[in-house]
């Protein structure tokens, strides 16, 4: 999932001040489950909200949709969207520029900050796992991110730096490439780490889209 | 002879002289005479000086300007580049604008994450790795191509360094990780600071007996202890660092003004048994902010004079 983290509450004050109809929109999915922008979170900062800005006339609407990455579930807001001056958006980065794309006319302010695709180590507790390079080789590390997991990406690691195990970052901090030969060893599969893996394929930091197979035509008909 | 580069180290190791390299640390600032006054201790008393990058991610004179001093000076440099902060343009621009101006020898490595440094908030490059920085080095020179498959206008013919790290776990890889290194391209490696000689010596037998030490002129690294101070934070604060007790034990069983001699002394009987060790084509000397007892060091070690090539 996406995990996020929610801003200081000072940080979305200033944001938000200035504006009296304030509509703080939670997302149900990635940012409900890891805590940070759900529809209890979005009660939350509205109590706060309230207490800070109700002398002011602030009384914000709240409002929770399944997905904000998803202008379907965005199209659930059209009827309230007028009442408001300006919208708060719970939701991952990706929600919240949909959402600022649904009402182009409005203000929309983040109230998170949107930090990695990470997993669930327990409740409130979040790990990253990938950073969405694009270029997959978890097939070769034996299913350990070297791009996420070492601190410095290397593709032919460990580094000198790699310290029993820990990475030289921090002791906390288990080494990727130590992990990896430690898994693959176990496994009787050295020889997927014996070749040099080559310079990456960087290009992902121009935006990116994806059109499943079977989905072209479709999208070539909606593109017109 | 076929040279590669035709730099003096390449010469002296292809003559078959046991090879003795040195470092100096650019100045963190535009002090070009402290940079001067480094270089003059190492003049003559090593066949060249590796030229660091941004050590520990703190910023100072860059790699490839502290080199050309050095060639001035008539000191051969090693010009160290890491690939924490600079992406493959920019590296394959510096390696060109070296050669061009008489830099024949390149360090390629890693570099210490940029947490270390003064600038904990720098972008990590990270573009490339040092494995494939050595790769782009070799394919620069040999084919005559940039990365990217572009010919290049008079490639540059650069001895190429890689590091090795012969202790940190896991000690069964580090011998592979050597033979990608070899692979990948590396004329010469220059290692971590040795102590522990039991396992240096068992890394360079299994090279050794997987044939690398016949592809490549391995350099131990050699770093004097100044104090029990300095030994007590290599053994416990730097990562990947293995200094055995008795070292420690050593230093401590001298009178406090004879510590430093007694450091030297280890230095030199590591340099004796690494002039005899099969695999072994010299050594590597980082005297850390030490460069004026380098004369000293080389003579000890019986270095001097340095052979003309």
């Amino acid at each position: 999932m996406i995990v996020a983290e929610r801003k200081p509450f000072e940080e979305i004050k200033a944001m938000v001040s200035g504006y009296k109809k304030v509509l703080t929109v939670g997302c149900g999915t990635c940012v409900a489950v890891c805590l940070a922008g759900g529809s209890k979170e979005v009660a939350t900062l509205n109590a706060e909200l309230e207490l800070a800005l109700g002398k002011d006339g602030i009384s914000p609407g709240a409002a929770t949709v399944e997905r904000q990455c998803d202008m379907e579930f965005l199209a659930e807001l059209d009827p309230l969207a007028e009442q408001y001056d300006a919208f708060i958006s719970m939701a991952c980065g990706a929600g919240i520029q949909f959402l600022a794309e649904r009402f182009p006319d409005k203000p929309v302010f983040p109230a998170v900050n949107t930090s990695f695709i990470g997993v669930n180590l327990d409740v409130g507790w979040y790990e990253e796992k990938c950073r969405a390079c694009g270029t997959c080789v978890l097939g070769t590390t034996g299913g350990i991110c070297p791009v996420t997991m070492c601190a410095k990406s290397l593709f032919n690691g460990p580094c000198g730096g790699t310290n029993n195990g820990s990475c030289e970052i921090n002791t906390d901090q288990p080494c990727a490439w130590y992990r990896i030969h430690e898994r693959l060893s176990a496994q009787g599969r050295l020889e997927q780490i014996m070749e040099i893996s080559p310079a990456n394929d960087w290009s992902n930091q121009k935006p990116r889209k994806i059109i499943q197979p079977g989905y072209e035509e479709r999208i070539k008909a909606l593109q017109g | 002879m076929d040279m590669k580069s035709g730099s003096r180290l390449e010469r002296v190791l292809k003559a078959g002289h046991f090879a003795f390299t040195g470092e100096v640390g650019p100045p963190r600032g535009a002090n070009v005479e402290a940079l001067k006054k480094k270089i003059s201790y190492l003049k003559g008393c090593v066949d060249m000086a590796n030229i660091t990058d941004n050590q520990t991610a703190m910023v100072r004179m860059s790699s490839w300007a502290a080199s050309l001093f050095c060639i001035q000076e008539g000191l051969e440099p090693n010009y160290q580049m890491v690939c924490r902060d600079r992406n493959r343009l920019a590296m394959q621009a510096d390696i060109l604008g070296a050669y061009s101006h008489g830099i024949r020898n390149i360090l390629c490595l890693s570099g210490d994450h940029q947490m270390f440094g003064d600038h904990p908030q720098a972008k990590g490059v990270y573009d490339i790795d040092s494995m494939q920085l050595i790769q782009m080095v070799k394919q620069m020179r040999d084919e005559g191509k940039f990365q990217g498959g572009a010919d290049i206008d008079e490639p540059p013919k650069l001895f190429i360094g890689a590091a090795a790290n012969p202790f940190a776990e896991p000690f069964e890889w580090r011998v592979h990780r050597l033979a990608k290194k070899v692979r990948a391209g590396a004329d010469f490696i220059q290692t971590q600071c040795v102590y522990n000689m039991d396992k240096i010596r068992q890394w360079i037998k299994r090279a050794n007996d997987m044939g690398l030490t016949e592809q490549v002129y391995i350099l131990p690294g050699i770093t004097p202890m100044k104090s029990v101070g300095m030994a007590n934070y290599m053994k416990n604060k730097v990562p990947g660092m293995d200094v055995p007790d008795e070292i420690i034990k050593r230093l401590k069983g001298v009178e406090k003004k004879k510590v430093a001699d007694e450091g030297i002394k280890i230095a030199c009987e590591q340099i004796e048994e690494f002039k005899e060790m099969k695999g072994v084509a010299g050594v590597h000397l980082m005297a850390i902010e030490w460069e004026h007892r380098v004369p000293e060091i080389a003579e000890r070690a019986g270095m001097l004079p340095r052979p003309e090539v």
